[in-house]
């Protein structure tokens, strides 16, 4: 795992040393982008991680949060290009919030001059990245929940007359945080070096640093590279000392929260409004996404459609017919990927926990660090090395070079939806299968893998949405030739064609929806007479 | 001497041109035979879908007559392509390259010459060179002032041109200045792509042309010297204009797509293309409205000419050159040229043609939003690449980096 | 004749601290008792028995089955059959399912031996049913059933009759022990519970090997 992106990281670096950094610090635009890189990616990070908390904290217990659990899958699936093409569509003077409140309470008939989407000061952006970042943490925060004892922590603390949300900083906070410590610095790693949702949500003057390092990379003038080179360089120094920063934030925090805890005071009148809250901006992002996909979907089949119309004249299904070859042909090549890395994830994962369990491995922190550095590794610093060995392996350009690429991303998110479920298997079970005379094999193959189907689908499921959704990794080990959903979809965004777009990014959440929907459905069909295997 | 004599003086010359090339005709078939079979990826921008469709359609040309396969590889930027090359010849691939055939010209085809990263020349023994309009049209040989030396062949001509809704705008402006007095009058419904986009400093060049006391320096490189009092006009214009612009120049769309894009939110009421016939096509696919009309300045709109090259390592060679030959055939570029396909203007000489491949431009009709050949006014010479390099460079500088 | 089982100076230990220690043999259709608090190192010596020792431990000493010594073996190569105290049915699998997996794989006509045990333990009919459906008694006699099916050269039992209520408790504990008998196995039962001791019929041990005394059953 630490080898492609280490290989990749040099890789990267030597075209900088030949001249790319002076170039770099005489670019006027580097202050900026370094400065939108660290204000998005705390602004994002902070903002998801509190909402996430807050949303369990205040309705941890209640109906309201099933509803939240079961909006998970669905949101998590959605390609990060997916979901910013549709915030954009949304969002935008022209999109359909405004059409839909013009000219009846507003007055315009041509679209304000309002700058709400590639703003300067990148909020577009961070609530791009927002609405992606809060379901990734919630679902972190749920399978770390069960080993935290936070029903009871919590019910403890109600007894003693703490509220529910200052209950749970003091009692299970403390508890949860160290789990959900590494999916939090991917979060901030991820906010600081998005490309594709900074290309189509973030500011232009100057984009992002990793936005315009990409933007180096494709410049014509051939000097570009040796000035991405630095760029990536800078980003991931930047990226680094966010880390720190975040990390001195914590112990800040470790050393406050006992100093609070012992003030003795309950927080009571903190419940009713950050509930309040928790609902309102939980629900305006499950209304925002459930809108955003609503115009993708309506776009891919709108005839003509001009402001202030709310909805299209007519309905066409042109759109649609005219690029069915091309949206079936990178249909295939994007399950072809997907499936290729999973199945090779999945194999890894499960030989990986398989042998952790049969020689009582303790795998460390290092090897959790190791998982996540594709993850916390800004892309756009070791995918240009990566490239270059891949092309020198004679692999550049295949549909084999793309999934390998791909599983990079996509064995950290199978270990992670995995390792929980699989290390919480009951190994007595193994035992009185040995008992019964069963080798370890034949447990592993008998009792373990069918017992544990639920958790290697929802891996499995996770494991395909995560390569249906890479964009950069895709571009750059695919040499152009390999095209997915979402290369293709990220390259119209540049064209602005809202109906193709349409088209495109409905796909890329249909695909993976797909692995959803069998994640649940074959479960439930298999194990329909076993009331056991119900969860 | 008239222009209508002049093409017929280049068909002459041309059919002369032809005589040794005959002698190439057993090479030729040589190519074709070598082309049999092969796959051909052609990275092109893959941004509108009616160039794709077009691409497409090509495809199945060289399949149906020449056995090869079209692959288009739909590039977000060109530059993707000059990309790939580069990492191929820094891996020491020489031989077996990813990419085919490029859609190229200026700056990216400067930077691939000047880098030795193309084959050729190979443009002008291609068996359908002798039909295009290289005398009327010198844009064809000279791509941003660089002779391209048989090392790219042409396949579409493009002029600037000005689009507007003729519901919202009664008297379009003709002119750089008449566009700056229309903003200040109208301010938030104009904006130009983000220099260093193509089409953006596409915009800046032509304001150059309208700004500058003595534009004939555009045509040979930036002399350092003078560069600065030279471009001063530019920069006053620019700063002017600004804050007249769509969101106060506090975002720029990012691309010709999407600037269109914006003229059909009616977000702006004046956007412009590098395609006269853009804005028909867009009507006719109901993507605009059909009060969409264009307009060119008075003293000429900046005009240039598209091509394909070939990269040193390219895989199929023998299939890309079949299929530059392909497109440069009357049939094709018949086709480019319908309003309802693409709108492109032709590279050949319709003088040059037998009758029945005139017959086939003159079948076409102009499309309600598109200007005719002499409506459409003078194509300016693209200025010295060096020109659109510096001025987006410095175009960054100045306005690219606001925070 | 050796003792079917036979523990020779067979002693676990964590951290220099004595946890099992027991030298002893039980022979065929014999009981033996291992009784003690909880935390008296009664699952330990289970563990170790069966082979699933945690590494932390260190052991020494012998096992012997059946005059073989099967002290270095992997758990599914001794052929000691385990009851625990929960019945551990696989719940992924069928009642027939569960036992024919603990079936042999030499064992034809599988579906016919695994209904033919069925009937003999009083749950005829019982193939398709999902385990989770079971009454407890029914759960205990399958589980039971499979252990037996694997055919085990001895048989531990780890507080099975625990999560019993007290009614079915004496009927499962009879059909355990009597199943064991007939089939000559030599059985040692971990438990903290009296009546299963007396029950038992056979010597009580500590599991650092101390005799303890139970007294008569009460009439």
């Amino acid at each position: 795992m630490a080898l492609p992106v280490l290989a990749g990281l040099l890789g990267t670096l030597i075209p900088a040393l030949d001249g790319g950094f002076d170039r770099l610090a005489e670019w006027p635009g580097l202050r900026g982008a370094m400065g939108l890189s660290l204000v998005t990616g705390f602004a994002s990070t902070g903002v998801s991680l509190a909402l996430a908390l807050l949303l369990t904290a205040a309705l941890y217990g209640t109906p309201a949060f099933v509803r939240v659990q079961r909006l998970l899958a669905p949101v998590l699936s959605l390609p990060h290009a997916a979901a910013a093409l549709g915030l954009a569509f949304l969002l935008a003077p022209s999109g359909w919030i405004a059409r839909a409140i013009s000219p009846w309470a507003t007055g315009w008939t041509v679209p304000p001059d309002l700058l709400t989407l590639n703003d300067t000061g990148g909020v577009a952006l961070i609530l791009g990245l927002v609405v992606k970042e809060v379901p990734f943490l919630l679902l972190m925060i749920l399978s770390a929940l069960p080993q935290t004892d936070a029903a009871r922590r919590m019910m403890l603390c109600r007894t003693l007359g703490y509220g529910r949300v200052r209950g749970f900083a003091l009692t299970v906070l403390p508890a949860l945080y160290p789990q959900l410590r590494l999916p939090v610095y991917a979060v901030l790693a991820y906010a600081m070096t998005s490309v594709e949702t900074a290309l189509i949500l973030g500011p232009t003057l100057p984009p992002s640093l990793s936005a315009q390092v990409v933007l180096w990379m494709n410049a014509p003038d051939l000097q570009g590279r040796g000035l991405a080179a630095a760029g990536a360089v800078v980003q991931l120094v930047l990226v680094i000392g966010a880390l720190l920063v975040w990390r001195a934030g914590e112990i800040l925090c470790r050393i406050a929260l006992p100093a609070l805890a012992q003030s003795g005071r309950r927080g009571l009148w903190l419940d009713q409004p950050l509930a309040i809250l928790a609902r309102v901006m939980g629900g305006g992002l499950a209304l925002a996404m459930a809108a955003a996909l609503a115009g993708l979907a309506l776009w891919s089949v709108a005839g003509p459609w001009q402001f202030p119309d709310a909805l299209p004249d007519r309905l066409t299904l042109s759109t649609w017919s005219r690029a069915l070859p091309d949206l079936r042909d990178s249909a295939v090549v994007t399950l072809a990927i997907a499936a290729l890395s999973t199945l090779a994830a999945l194999a890894l994962v499960l030989g990986c926990l398989e042998a952790e369990h049969r020689f009582a491995l303790h795998p460390g922190a290092g090897a959790m660090w190791l998982l996540y550095l594709p993850l916390v590794m800004p892309q756009v610093a070791f995918l240009p090395g990566v490239q270059m060995l891949a092309l020198q392996a004679g692999l550049g350009g295949t549909v084999l070079a793309v999934a390998l690429m791909h599983l990079v991303f996509v064995l950290p998110y199978v270990f992670l939806s995995l390792s929980a479920p699989f290390r919480a298997w009951d190994t007595r079970i193994a035992a009185a299968g040995a008992t019964l005379g069963a080798a370890p094999a034949r447990v592993f193959w008998r009792l373990r893998l069918p017992m544990l189907m639920a958790p290697v689908l929802t891996a499995a499921a996770v494991g395909m949405a995560v390569s249906i959704g890479q964009y950069l990794p895709t571009l750059m080990a695919g040499g152009g030739r390999v095209e997915t959903v979402t290369t293709a979809a990220v390259a119209l965004a540049s064209g602005g064609n809202r109906r193709l777009i349409g088209a495109y990014g409905l796909l890329q959440i249909v695909l993976p929806a797909l692995g959803f929907v069998l994640e649940l459905a074959l479960p439930a069909l298999v194990w329909r007479n076993r009331r056991g295997m119900r969860a | 001497m008239d222009r209508r004599r002049f093409g017929q003086l280049t068909a002459l010359f041309a059919l002369g041109a032809s005589l040794p090339r005959m002698a190439l005709a057993g090479e030729w078939e040589a190519v074709l035979a070598e082309a049999q079979g092969q796959t051909v990826y052609w990275h092109a921008w893959g941004g509108d879908p009616k160039i794709n469709d077009f691409i497409a359609w090509v495809g199945e040309q060289a399949q149906a007559q020449y056995g090869v396969t079209l692959e288009h590889v739909k590039l977000a930027s060109t530059a993707d392509a000059v990309a790939q090359v580069l990492a191929e010849r820094d891996a020491g691939k020489t031989t077996g390259g990813a990419v085919d055939l490029i859609w190229i010209n200026g700056e990216n085809f400067a930077a691939m010459k000047a880098a030795g990263l193309l084959h050729g020349p190979f443009a002008e023994n291609l068996p359908n060179w002798p039909l295009v309009d290289v005398a009327g049209k010198p844009a064809v040989v000279t791509d941003f002032t660089l002779p391209t030396e048989g090392f790219e062949s042409p396949w579409a001509m493009a002029q600037l041109v000005f689009e507007y809704d003729s519901a919202r705008v009664a008297t379009p402006p003709r002119s750089v200045t008449a566009l700056a007095d229309w903003a200040a009058a109208n301010p938030g419904r104009f904006t130009y792509p983000q220099p260093p986009d193509y089409l953006g400093t596409t915009f800046l060049k032509q304001v150059l042309y309208g700004v500058m006391a003595d534009p004939s320096v555009l045509q040979a490189p930036v002399d350092e010297a003078s560069y600065a009092a030279q471009v001063a006009p530019l920069w006053a214009y620019l700063d002017a204009l600004h804050p007249n612009l769509w969101r106060a120049a506090q975002a720029f769309p990012q691309n010709e797509p999407a600037l269109g894009q914006l003229l059909a939110d009616a977000e702006v009421d004046i956007a412009f293309a590098f395609n006269p016939g853009r804005a028909s096509a867009e009507i006719a696919a109901g993507t605009l409205p059909d009060t969409v009309r264009t307009v060119t300045f008075d003293g000429g709109t900046i005009g240039n000419a598209s091509f394909v090259a070939i990269p040193f390592n390219a895989t199929a060679r023998a299939g890309a050159q079949v299929v530059a030959n392909l497109i440069l055939s009357p049939a094709v570029q018949a086709r480019a040229q319908d309003p309802a396909v693409l709108g492109f203007q032709t590279v050949l000489n319709l003088a040059a043609l037998t009758p029945e491949d005139r017959a086939r431009f003159d079948a076409l009709s102009l499309g309600v939003a598109t200007l005719s050949p002499a409506e459409l006014g003078p194509a300016l010479l693209e200025p010295h690449a060096s020109w659109m390099t510096r001025i987006a460079a410095d175009w960054v500088a100045r306005y690219g980096v606001a925070q | 004749m050796t003792a079917a089982l036979a523990l020779d100076q067979f002693r676990v230990t964590l951290a220099d601290q004595s946890v099992v220690h027991l030298d002893v043999s039980v022979q065929a259709g014999e009981v033996l008792t291992l009784m003690g608090p909880s935390g008296s190192g009664k699952s330990t010596a289970l563990a170790a028995m069966i082979g699933t020792l945690a590494p932390d431990f260190r052991q020494s000493g012998r096992i012997w089955l059946a005059g073989r010594d099967i002290t270095g073996l992997p758990t599914h190569a001794r052929r000691i059959g385990l009851m625990f105290q929960d019945d551990l049915l696989f719940p992924h699998l069928s009642v027939g399912g569960n036992l024919a997996f603990a079936l042999p794989p030499r064992v034809k006509d599988r579906a016919l031996v695994v209904a033919a045990a069925l009937v003999d333990a009083g749950l005829s009919g019982f193939d398709h049913r999902d385990p989770a459906t079971l009454s407890g008694g029914q759960r205990a006699r399958v589980a039971l059933l499979r252990t037996l099916l694997a055919e085990p050269k001895a048989l531990l039992l780890d507080e099975p009759f625990s999560r019993l209520d007290a009614g079915l408790r004496g009927q499962i504990r009879s059909f355990v022990f009597d199943q064991a008998r007939a089939r000559g196995l030599p059985v040692i039962l971990v438990t903290h519970d009296i009546e299963d001791a007396r029950a038992a019929g056979g010597r009580v041990l500590t599991p650092l090997g101390q005799a303890v005394g139970i007294g008569p059953a009460p009439v």
